[in-house]
């Protein structure tokens, strides 16, 4: 149950807080229904995947919860916060990683993390220290003083997820953080995930890699026309749809070819 | 398919290629062409007018000219000369760096070579067409007012297109091989802005130094540029005299631009392709660092302040165009420094150049700050309110008005206290209007596509363009008839609230 917009210390806060993300009866149209009254919880330091089909409605879902796009309908809250009223607070201990790194090109990746930490208000004592560390731990550290503009999409998309780690956030949200990546880069990045969630961060993540859903999730959800049509662990999701032994590929399939035999 | 065969296709490839170039920027990519092109038709109809007030008085000129209307014509050509050329450095550097078809053309079984010499020949199609379109309405007055001869201005425009696109790809390709890809954009960009603005702002030094005034004619019709001037029948004429209709002037005039392209198809076509790739591999063997130093502590804002400093001062773009505006500065500076001990009317003339200069370099600040942001999803997804965002991005743009334009007010109020108070006042109301209507016309891009910034709104580039005139001419009018400035202020005012009103960000 959900108490919406009761006010603490001039915060607006929605109860309980036991999970990292709440969703409720969200909804988006642009030309055509986007999202359409999507609920989903995500308990905290849980690391959850969100797949579908192209036009599911993955990302318009993670840019409401982001902040970065106004819902029609819906409540988004965050550790508690409600999103939509406290925009500012909710946007304090979270980051966002878009599929298409958004860096400057003009900037060194030192100089880059240097501004997001600023932007979030980290000591310098706390964020130079944890800057370089991130650089060293994706492999970045003997371009640090490099503009990033002579660098390849992957080493853009670790400065991007360098930028989203360093100010310590409890809810990391990636949007396809995979793609483009070789096998070396797309390690790291998985490793430093799997890390974060050890140390209780909550990481919600979409892919089209399924065997990274599969191997990586705690949990899966896997939308389809803007509706959340499935959701569990992998064995709860072999479980629903009465396959006790495929993948999550062959899962996949099932659940979005019935959903458009459906729709 | 034959060699001719597919030399020709590619001409129609390029042609098109530059065909939807051009449209791109001209309608701002809507998808309603047709108005778009209606209502470039029809501006061009209106530039008619200016172009009357301009070149009319010209239009019964024969031949023979005596020195002086030689010298006018001659340099009036010079000076479309320049424009075009500074217009061909930015189109060649422009195909250089940004078209992607090159693995497709390098791997295709045509010979480079030829291939290479049709696109430096689009390149110079596309240039002299641009150049024809925008002559036309002077022409035509010239034509309309002195006879059909005037007709031959325009084989003397596609001789200069010709001559330009030469001169543009030779010099590109030899800043190539002399400083390489990475420093040859930049280099290009200063270059084109300088020889744009070079001419006419050497002529008006040379008027500051020899006559006092701003106005080039003072010094064009001189005698003393007379006494200097080569004898009427020099070659030094030819470009005047086929302007008139001097036939044999014209013939020899196209065949030297031809001769030119030519040359420069021979000698470059070659190395274009090496040039080309050398161009598209910039950006990723380009290593540029920065020195290490600990991070800095302060608020948000001051971070976002922070950044938006270091991107403005790494901007070539931004760099080359403040260049511009400070090149426009020069004169006017000078001629404060050679009025400052008298009272002379000709001081006031400084007025409007700087608060124009102030308008149109806020214009180009706040685009980059406000639209060009690189990495929009992050700054949005920062804990900062959006206002506290813009509010911080407007900061930069002011501070760095301020800090260009001070000395020349602080130079100023040593002369005439009351002209610096009012053009400080200007200056301030002239950036924050096109601030102003920058945030209200903010559409997301990226900072490399600044050169686009123009045609994302025309309302918005006419907006900015007559809000800077509007404020200067409110200033000089301010200092010369304060009711007509009170007036011209109000006008100005207006039509930046009509601006508002049609802005998407109104509400």
């Amino acid at each position: 149950m959900v108490i919406r917009n009761a006010k603490q210390d001039g915060v607006a806060v929605m109860k309980p807080v036991s999970s990292a993300l709440n969703v409720l009866g969200l909804t988006k149209r642009f030309d055509r229904l986007a999202v359409d009254s999507l609920d989903l919880t995500i308990h905290a330091g849980e690391f959850y995947a969100l797949v579908g089909p192209n036009g599911a409605g993955k990302t318009t879902t993670l840019r409401m919860v982001a902040g970065l796009l106004r819902p029609d309908a819906g409540a988004v809250s965050i550790f508690g916060i409600d999103a939509l009223a406290d925009p500012v607070a909710a946007k304090q201990v979270m980051a966002w990683v878009s599929d298409e790194p958004m860096i400057y090109d003009k900037l060194t990746p030192l100089e880059y993390l240097e501004f997001v930490a600023g932007l979030w208000g980290i000591a310098p004592s706390v964020s130079e220290p944890a800057a370089q560390q991130l650089l060293s731990s994706l492999g970045l550290a003997s371009h640090r003083h490099e503009r990033c503009e002579g660098f390849s999409k992957g080493m853009r998309q670790k400065v991007a997820l360098a930028g989203a780690l360093v100010h310590d956030p409890r809810l990391i949200i990636l949007d396809e953080p995979l793609t483009g990546l070789d096998a070396v880069s797309a390690r790291h990045v998985k490793g430093l995930l799997a890390e974060r969630v050890r140390t209780g961060c909550t990481v919600i993540m979409t892919t089209h890699i399924l065997e990274v859903a599969e191997r990586m999730a705690d949990r899966i959800g896997v939308i389809a026309s803007g509706r959340l049509v499935a959701e569990g662990t992998l064995s709860e999701l072999r479980q629903q749809n009465g396959h006790t032994d495929t993948s999550l590929e062959d899962l996949f399939i099932a659940l979005v070819t019935l959903e458009a035999a459906a729709a | 398919m034959t060699s001719a065969t597919a030399l020709s296709w590619f001409a129609r490839h390029e042609l098109r290629l530059a065909w939807r170039e051009w449209l791109a920027m001209m309608t701002g990519q809507r998808k309603r062409k047709r108005a778009a092109v209606i209502g470039l038709i029809a501006f061009a109809a209106l530039l008619h007018l200016p172009a009357w007030a301009v070149i009319g008085r010209f239009a019964d000129l024969r031949l023979p000219l005596d020195k002086s209307e030689l010298i006018v014509i001659s340099a009036t050509i010079v000076l479309a000369w320049s424009l075009m050329l500074s217009q061909a450095i930015e189109s060649v550097t422009r195909v250089f760096y940004t078209r992607a078809d090159l693995d497709l053309i390098m791997s295709s079984p045509a010979t480079l070579a030829n291939l290479f010499s049709v696109r430096i020949a689009a390149i110079a199609l596309a240039i002299t067409v641009m150049a024809l379109l925008f002559s036309t309405p002077f022409v035509d007055v010239l034509v309309i007012g002195g006879g059909a001869r005037w007709l031959a201005a325009f084989g003397v425009v596609v001789a200069m297109g010709l001559s330009a696109a030469a001169v543009a790809i030779a010099i590109t390709i030899l800043l190539f091989r002399l400083i390489g890809p990475a420093r040859t954009r930049f280099i290009a960009q200063i270059l084109a802005a300088i020889i744009g603005a070079g001419f006419v702002i050497a002529l008006q030094i040379a008027a500051i130094i020899s006559y006092g005034t701003l106005s080039r004619f003072a010094m064009l019709t001189s005698d003393t540029a007379a006494a200097y001037a080569p004898e009427a029948d020099s070659i030094f004429w030819w470009p005047a005299r086929a302007t008139m209709g001097d036939g044999e002037a014209l013939a020899l005039l196209l065949a030297l631009g031809l001769v030119m392209l030519g040359s420069v198809m021979a000698l470059f076509s070659g190395r274009f392709a090496d040039t080309a790739i050398d161009a598209a591999a910039h950006g990723t063997s380009g290593r540029r660092t920065a020195r290490e130093r600990p991070f800095r502590a302060g608020s948000r804002a001051h971070a976002l302040r922070r950044k938006e400093f270091l991107l403005l001062w790494r901007d070539p773009w931004l760099i080359s165009q403040t260049l511009m505006q400070l090149l426009y500065l020069v004169p006017p500076a000078l001629l404060l420094w050679r009025s400052f001990a008298d009272s002379s009317a000709a001081l006031m003339l400084i007025t409007p150049v700087i608060v124009m200069a102030a308008g149109q370099l806020a214009g180009g600040l706040a685009w980059l700050t406000i639209s060009g942001e690189d990495a929009a999803d992050l700054v949005a997804t920062a804990p900062l309110s959006p206002s506290r965002i813009i509010r911080a991005k407007i900061e930069v743009v002011l501070i760095v008005i301020a800090a260009i334009f001070t000395p020349l007010v602080a130079a100023l109020a040593f002369a005439s206290p009351l002209q610096a108070t009012i053009t400080a006042g200007a200056i301030g109301v002239s950036a924050a209007s096109a601030t102003s209507i920058q945030l209200w016309f903010r559409v997301q891009a990226r900072r490399s596509q600044f050169r686009r910034r123009q045609t994302s709104s025309r309302l918005a580039t006419f907006a900015e363009a007559f809000s800077s005139i509007g404020w200067a001419a409110t200033a000089t009018l301010l200092l010369a008839m304060p009711a007509a400035g009170a007036i011209s202020g109000l006008i100005t005012a207006a039509l930046i609230a009509a601006t508002w009103k049609f802005s998407p960000r109104r509400e």
